[in-house]
């Protein structure tokens, strides 16, 4: 199990689930309407210039720039799933 | 179709979606508005009305709202579109028909909202917009199949094509009898489940994404080419507004010239002449000469909102605009205020945090607005010489360029400050979403420089001309008696206001004239020009208002009174407008008085270090 945070460029994952850092996490509820949601294929696009944050991540069809921080919430598998 | 059946025709349909799916454009084309339109989220952040009325002679009530992701809402723009949509908006009834509309090219993530507005069990019709690109890109969707699924009228749209809602029109025409109340859906269904078996039955997409997208962001967003790229384009912009614009601005010169020496040639000495001559042409014509900057100006402001740029440069600014204190997501708004720290301050409601979105509004004001333009061009040109430096820069321009960097250096200040001071309340979002490439449509682009370009010329024509007209009667009258020896100015009202606001300004340089011109500066800071053309009774001669003002004040003032009041304009909060916007969009007097408060210490502060560091070096 990797974080979405620790992929490297280019490479394909999928997510496992969304971790809540407090029990009314927004941001973890907003990636999920994003979605961030068990079995969805995931790409990390690019890095910021500086630092390597934030990130630009392809999920379905749309890419977002999330920060470090956000993209640590997301976990991933290398596998696609194969119960979704 | 559903049993359930309205009873009611609608009378109100609202527009909802997601961010930038196009939403605006297609109230434009319904309604023949001219809302903003641009490519990046969060363009629409408040209500906007129009009317539509149907080939068959009824009339629709339309409401555009701002995007949002979900109706779980994380900013204030999207709280008004969950509250217009549950009918919870208390100046707003719930709309008879929620009009959805979706990007073709993104319908994982639009499809969801889509089904979560479902849910709501409210009457629907669904926009499929961008039908265009989708087809570029080799999308299929299967319109029927997806009606069929979802149970309400799906139509394909085109906002951005003339006669590109014609379908949505007819579809709303003929449906109006028999709109289907959507049953809700069960609340436990998995919306992404259900999204996911939607697109596998009805979409067919050859790639997530456009391959020439990639290619070019592999450029655009590279971490060294992309800020090269970036710092190119910033430079491209200055210099272009400040070297195009040059030969536009002397044939507006030459021609407002010529109207002074005819009118004066052809009128009688007299209080008539002088109103026209020294209040209403020196007056505005001292401020239209800046209308080629405002164009050239707003022409790259267009292009890049409209080609998907904005949010790629959030993208690689936003650990820097972290590490001073903001974040990515005030780049745009911020962006925004170098033409007008009005709409600036309005385009914070995409942010997220109330503390991000607070300090975004206090220091968008920093930024260069295009109303501060003339003010600077005028100043520059009287003081500072025209040569090279380095072979390769120009003084003049570098100085410009210096002005704006002194803003932008002096926000980032104020916000780490800001945070230093303040408590760090939890951590802050980007969630940014980076929208595909479009070609700016020409056309579009003319009628927006059309529309700004007749924005500034009312203003001239309105509230620059009252002004001026003011100043001139400040400043003639009243007219001295027959034994005085000084300049008739000094016996004026205006020389006597002058006079007593000197006291203050002393300090920083300022004589009593520059003080004058202060005080229209308040309502439009580009008076503050015409203003210095009263006091100095400048008037529209062979050689042009701006010329002859600049020879004037070349004469008369000193270097550092010069560069002391460029200093206060940096700084100085002197504009009701942006005032009464804080005012509003904080919701706070007391933010608004400290802003205020800050931005004036500010500007005095640094008028005086300026002032006096100038003064002990010449
Ligand atoms: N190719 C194409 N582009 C479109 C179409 N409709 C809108 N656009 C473009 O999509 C972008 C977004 O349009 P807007 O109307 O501002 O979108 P919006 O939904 O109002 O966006 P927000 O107000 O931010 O929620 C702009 O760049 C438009 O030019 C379309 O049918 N085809
Ligand atoms: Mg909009």
């Amino acid at each position: 199990m990797t974080l979405l945070s620790e992929l490297a460029p280019g490479s394909q994952a999928f997510v496992t689930d969304v971790q809540a850092r407090t029990a009314s996490d927004p941001v973890a509820v907003r990636l999920r309407d994003l979605g961030f949601v068990p079995g969805e294929p995931v790409k990390l696009v690019a890095y910021g210039p500086f630092g390597a944050d934030p990130m630009l991540v392809q999920v379905g069809f749309t890419r977002f720039a999330l920060r470090r921080s956000e993209a640590e919430r997301v976990r991933v598998s290398s596998e696609e799933p194969s119960h979704v | 179709m559903s049993e359930a059946t309205l009873a009611v025709l609608p009378r109100s349909i609202a527009l909802v979606g997601n961010p930038n799916c196009g939403k605006t454009a297609l109230f434009n084309q319904l309604t023949g508005s001219r809302q903003k339109v641009a490519n990046y989220a969060g363009v629409t952040v408040e209500r906007k009305e129009g009317r539509l009325v149907l080939p068959s002679g009824r009339k629709l009530r339309v409401l555009d709202l701002p995007g949002a992701y979900s109706l779980n809402a994380t900013s204030p723009d999207e709280a008004v579109t969950r509250d217009v949509c549950l009918g919870q908006h208390p100046e707003e009834t719930q709309p008879d028909l929620l009009l959805c509309v979706a990007d073709a090219t993104n319908l994982r993530l639009h499809l969801r909202f889509v089904l979560e507005l479902k849910r709501l069990g409210r009457p629907m019709v669904l926009a499929l917009n961008m039908v265009d690109a989708a087809k570029r890109r080799g999308i299929r969707i299967d319109r029927e199949k997806l009606e069929q699924a979802l149970g309400f009228p799906v139509v394909e749209t085109v906002a951005v094509r003339r006669r590109g809602a014609a379908d949505l029109i007819s579809a709303l025409d003929e449906h109006a009898l028999t709109m289907p109340a959507v049953p809700p859906a069960s609340a436990e269904q998995d919306l992404h489940a259900e999204t996911r078996r939607l697109i596998a039955s009805a979409v067919s997409m050859p790639q997530p994404t456009s391959p020439m997208d990639e290619a070019i962001d592999r450029w655009v967003l590279h971490p060294v080419w992309g800020l090269a790229i970036l710092a190119a384009t910033m430079l491209l912009v200055f210099q272009a507004v400040y070297a195009w614009a040059g030969p536009f601005q002397d044939a507006i010169e030459t021609s407002l010239g010529w109207a002074g020496t005819q009118l004066a040639a052809h009128m009688p000495d007299g209080l008539l002449r002088s109103l026209l001559v020294e209040g209403v042409i020196a007056g505005t014509g001292g401020v239209l000469v800046f209308l080629p900057q405002i164009l050239i100006l707003f022409f790259f402001i267009l292009v890049l909102e409209e080609s998907g740029y904005l949010p790629r440069a959030a993208f690689l600014l936003d650990r820097f605009m972290v590490s001073t204190g903001l974040s990515g997501r005030a780049f745009i708004p911020l962006l925004s205020s170098f033409a007008c720290a009005v709409p600036g301050i309005m385009a914070t409601r995409s942010i997220p945090d109330p503390r991000d979105r607070l300090l975004t509004i206090l220091v968008a004001p920093l930024m260069t607005c295009s109303a501060r333009l003339p003010v600077y061009a005028l100043l520059i040109g009287a003081f500072i010489p025209d040569q090279r430096v380095f072979g390769l820069f120009n003084l003049q321009g570098l100085t410009l360029f210096a002005l704006y960097a002194a803003g932008i250096v002096s926000a980032m200040l104020v916000a780490l400050v800001a945070r230093r001071f303040g408590r760090r309340a939890g951590e802050q979002a980007l969630l940014l979403e980076i929208p595909a490439w479009r070609i700016p449509n020409p056309r579009d682009v003319a009628l927006g420089l059309r529309e700004r370009g007749a924005i500034f010329l009312r203003r001239v024509g309105t509230i620059i001309l009252a002004l001026s007209v003011l100043l001139w009667f400040l400043s003639s009258f009243p007219t001295p008696p027959a034994d005085w020896t000084r300049p008739a100015i000094e016996y004026s009202f205006a020389g006597h206001i002058g006079r007593a606001m000197e006291v203050l300004f002393a300090p920083i340089g300022f004589n009593w004239q520059i003080c004058v011109a202060l005080i229209p500066g308040l309502a439009a800071r580009e008076v503050a020009v015409s203003g210095l053309a009263a006091v100095y009774a400048v008037s529209a001669g062979e050689a042009g208002v701006e010329h002859a003002l600049a020879t004037a004040l070349g004469s008369q003032w000193s270097l550092a009174t010069a560069l002391s009041l460029l200093a206060w304009y940096v700084f100085a909060p002197q504009c009701l407008a942006t005032l009464a916007v804080i005012r509003r969009e904080t919701g706070s007097l007391k933010a608004t008085l400290g802003a205020t408060a800050l931005l004036t210490g500010m500007a005095y502060a640094v008028a005086l270090i300026v002032y006096r560091l100038t003064g002990l070096l010449t």
